[in-house]
C-alpha cells in the first residue's frame, strides 16, 4: 500500500490556508455567537429556568451550542472545499494528480475537520467565561467532538459532491441540518417534551449526538451513551460508504 | 526511438451516447514534440483526458512511461503533467501557494528551490506574492504551466496553450517548449493554430470525429501532401484554357490574366518546362512567375474537408 503523504499535506495545507486567511472572521463569529446566546440565554432567560437534571440552564446549553457548531462549520467547510474547484474548474488538477480517492477524502475531510474542532474549543472556552462547565468524561467529550467533526464533514464532502450550484450548497444545513439540531435537544433535553413528541424525536439521528456530547459533560443524557455512540458510528459509516460509492462511480467528479 | 506513451484501442463513449474516441491507437516517441491537430469536437480533449486520469476510458489502455494509466496510477500520473484549455485558477490563491500545492499534490516533497527555477524560466517570479485574480490572461496561463512542471514531469500536454495568447507570449512559449524537449520531456500540444504544429512539431497527427486519420513525421506529411502551385501572370487575357495545355492540371485566376498550374512536389516530373514550352510554341506569353508551396494549413484543409466527403 503506497500512500502519496505530500498530497495529503498540500491539499490539507492549502485549505488551512484558506482559513487562516480569514481567521479572524472564522474565530470571532462563533465567539460573539456564543456570548450573545449566553446573554440572553444564561443570564437574561437562564436566571428565571429551573436547572435541567441539576445542571443550570447556561450550563447545560453548552454541549448542544458546541454541537450545532460543529455541525454547521463541518458541513460548510468540507461542502465548499470540494464544491469550489468543482466550481472554478481546478478540481481537474486533483483527479490527474496521483492522489487515491482516500488520500482526497482524507485531506478534505481532515481540514475540514481540524477547523470546526478549533471552532468548537474555542466556544467550549468561551462558555467557560459565562456558565461553569463541567466535563466529567474527557476522554469521550474529544472523542464525541472529533467523531461528529469528522462525520459531518464526510456529510459535507458529500454534499459539495452533489452540488450543482452555490444555493444547493446551503440547502441540506439550512432545511435539514439545522432544524433537527433545534428540535435534537440542543437547548432543551427531550424528557421535557410531551410523550408524543419525545418518541417522535427518536427518529431525529442529531439527538443521539447531542444527547451523547452532553453525557461527557455532565454525565446526564437523554438517551443510553452506548446507542448514542453506536448511532454516531452508524451516521459516520454510512457517509462512508456514500463517499466510497462516490469514487467507485465517479459520480458528478468524473465523466 | 523508443515509444514514451502507448495508447491502444482507446474508445471513450459517453453517457449521452456521443462517441468521442473510436478505437484510437498512437505511440508517442520519447522526446519528441508530437502536435495533435483537429477541429473543434474532434476529441482531442478527450484524449488527453483519460491519459490524464479526468476521464475514465471505455475501453483500451494507455501506458506512460512503462505504467499503466489505471493499474499503476501513482507512478503513471507522476509521470504526467497537464496544462489544460481553460484557464481555471486558485484566484484567491498566490502564485507560489498554488505551485506549491501542484507540486505536492503529486507526489513530490517541497523543493521551494525548484519552484523558484519554474517560476523564473516563466517570468513569474516577480509575481509569486501575487494573488492570482490580480494577473492578466497571459500571466494565469503562465501560471498554469508553472503548477503543471512543479513536479518535472517526463510527459508534458499543452491542450490548446495558445489560444487568446498575444504574440509575444506565444513566441514565449514555443521557446519553453523547445527548451523543455531540449531537457528530454516529452511534449504533446493540441492545437487549431496549424501554422503552431508546423513551427513546431516533430510529428503530426491528425484527429476527426474520434478517428486518428493519420499520424506522419511533420518533413514527411509535407512531402507527402505538399503540392505546389505556380502562378503565370499572362500577357494577355484569355477566356477559356486552350486544347493543347489540356495535359496539365491548370486553372484561370483574376478573370483569365493568371493561370495556376498545380502539381506534386514529390512527383519526378515537375511538367514545369514542358509547359513553359508547349505555352511558347502557342504564342501565350507571361509577364511574371511565382511559385507557393501550400502550408499545413491547405494539407490539413484538403485533409479533412475530403475524408467528410468520402465519410458523407
Amino acid at each position: 500500500m503506497r500512500f502519496n503523504r505530500h498530497g495529503v499535506w498540500a491539499i490539507y495545507h492549502f485549505e488551512l490556508a484558506r482559513f487562516r486567511r480569514t481567521v479572524w472572521q472564522s474565530l470571532m463569529t462563533p465567539v460573539i455567537t456564543t456570548s450573545l446566546y449566553f446573554i440572553v440565554f444564561g443570564a437574561a432567560i437562564g436566571s428565571r429556568m429551573s436547572e435541567v437534571n441539576g445542571v443550570p440552564y447556561g450550563a447545560f446549553i453548552v454541549p448542544g451550542l458546541i454541537m450545532l457548531s460543529l455541525f454547521t462549520e463541518s458541513i460548510f467547510n468540507a461542502s465548499f472545499g470540494i464544491y469550489f474547484p468543482k466550481f472554478t474548474g481546478t478540481i481537474y488538477e486533483i483527479l490527474s494528480a496521483p492522489v487515491s480517492p482516500a488520500e482526497i477524502v482524507l485531506a478534505y475531510v481532515g481540514a475540514a475537520a481540524t477547523k470546526s474542532m478549533l471552532i468548537g474549543s474555542v466556544i467550549l472556552l468561551t462558555a467557560n467565561f459565562f456558565v461553569p462547565v463541567q466535563i466529567l468524561h474527557p476522554f469521550w467529550m474529544v472523542a464525541f467532538l472529533i467523531l461528529t467533526a469528522v462525520t459531518f464533514s464526510l456529510f459535507g464532502f458529500i454534499i459539495g459532491v452533489w452540488a450543482k450550484g452555490f444555493e444547493q450548497l446551503q440547502v441540506i444545513p439550512m432545511l435539514i441540518v439545522t432544524p433537527l439540531t433545534f428540535l435534537g435537544g440542543a437547548f432543551y433535553s427531550i424528557d421535557m417534551l410531551p410523550p408524543a413528541w419525545r418518541t417522535f424525536s427518536l427518529f431525529n439521528p442529531i439527538v443521539y449526538l447531542i444527547s451523547g456530547f452532553r453525557w461527557s459533560f455532565y454525565g446526564e443524557s437523554d438517551v443510553a451513551i452506548e446507542v448514542s455512540l453506536l448511532a454516531t458510528l452508524g451516521f459516520f459509516g454510512l457517509c462512508l460508504l456514500v463517499v466510497g460509492w462516490i469514487f467507485k462511480s465517479g459520480y458528478r467528479l468524473k465523466n | 526511438m523508443s515509444a514514451i506513451l502507448s495508447i491502444s484501442g482507446l474508445t471513450k463513449t459517453y453517457a449521452s451516447g456521443l462517441q468521442a474516441l473510436k478505437k484510437v491507437d498512437l505511440e508517442i516517441r520519447k522526446g519528441e514534440i508530437f502536435a495533435l491537430l483537429g477541429p473543434n469536437g474532434a476529441g482531442k480533449t478527450t484524449l488527453i483526458s483519460i491519459v490524464c486520469g479526468i476521464v475514465t476510458a471505455s475501453s483500451g489502455t494507455v501506458v506512460a512511461d512503462g505504467h499503466d494509466i489505471v493499474r499503476d496510477y501513482r507512478d503513471a500520473r507522476m509521470k504526467i503533467g497537464l496544462v489544460p484549455q481553460e484557464l481555471t485558477t486558485d484566484t484567491f490563491e498566490t502564485v507560489w501557494a498554488t505551485v506549491t500545492l501542484s507540486r505536492g499534490l503529486f507526489g513530490r516533497a517541497p523543493n521551494p528551490a525548484l519552484v523558484e527555477k519554474v517560476l523564473r524560466d516563466l517570468s513569474l517570479w516577480d509575481k509569486r506574492k501575487d494573488k492570482i485574480m490580480t494577473l492578466s490572461g497571459g500571466m494565469k496561463r503562465r501560471v498554469m504551466i508553472a503548477k503543471a512542471l512543479a513536479h518535472e514531469p517526463s510527459i508534458l500536454f499543452l491542450d490548446e496553450p495558445t489560444a487568446g495568447v498575444d504574440v509575444e507570449l506565444r513566441r514565449d512559449m514555443w521557446a519553453m517548449v523547445r527548451r523543455l524537449r531540449d531537457e528530454g520531456v516529452t511534449v504533446i500540444l493540441t492545437t487549431h493554430y496549424i501554422d503552431e504544429a508546423e513551427e513546431m512539431a516533430d510529428r503530426i497527427g491528425v484527429i476527426r470525429k474520434g478517428e486518428l486519420i493519420l499520424v506522419e513525421e511533420k518533413a514527411t506529411l509535407m512531402r507527402k501532401l505538399g503540392r505546389k502551385q505556380m502562378t503565370l501572370q499572362l500577357q494577355e487575357p484569355m477566356q477559356a484554357i486552350p486544347e493543347g495545355l489540356s495535359d496539365w492540371n491548370l486553372t484561370l485566376r483574376d478573370g483569365g490574366h493568371g493561370l495556376e498550374y498545380s502539381f506534386d512536389v514529390h512527383e519526378e516530373k515537375s511538367g514545369i518546362p514542358e509547359l513553359l514550352r508547349r505555352m511558347g510554341e502557342l504564342g501565350i506569353g507571361f509577364k511574371d512567375l511565382n511559385t507557393e508551396q501550400s502550408s499545413l494549413e491547405d494539407i490539413f484543409v484538403s485533409l479533412v474537408s475530403t475524408r467528410t466527403e468520402s465519410a458523407s
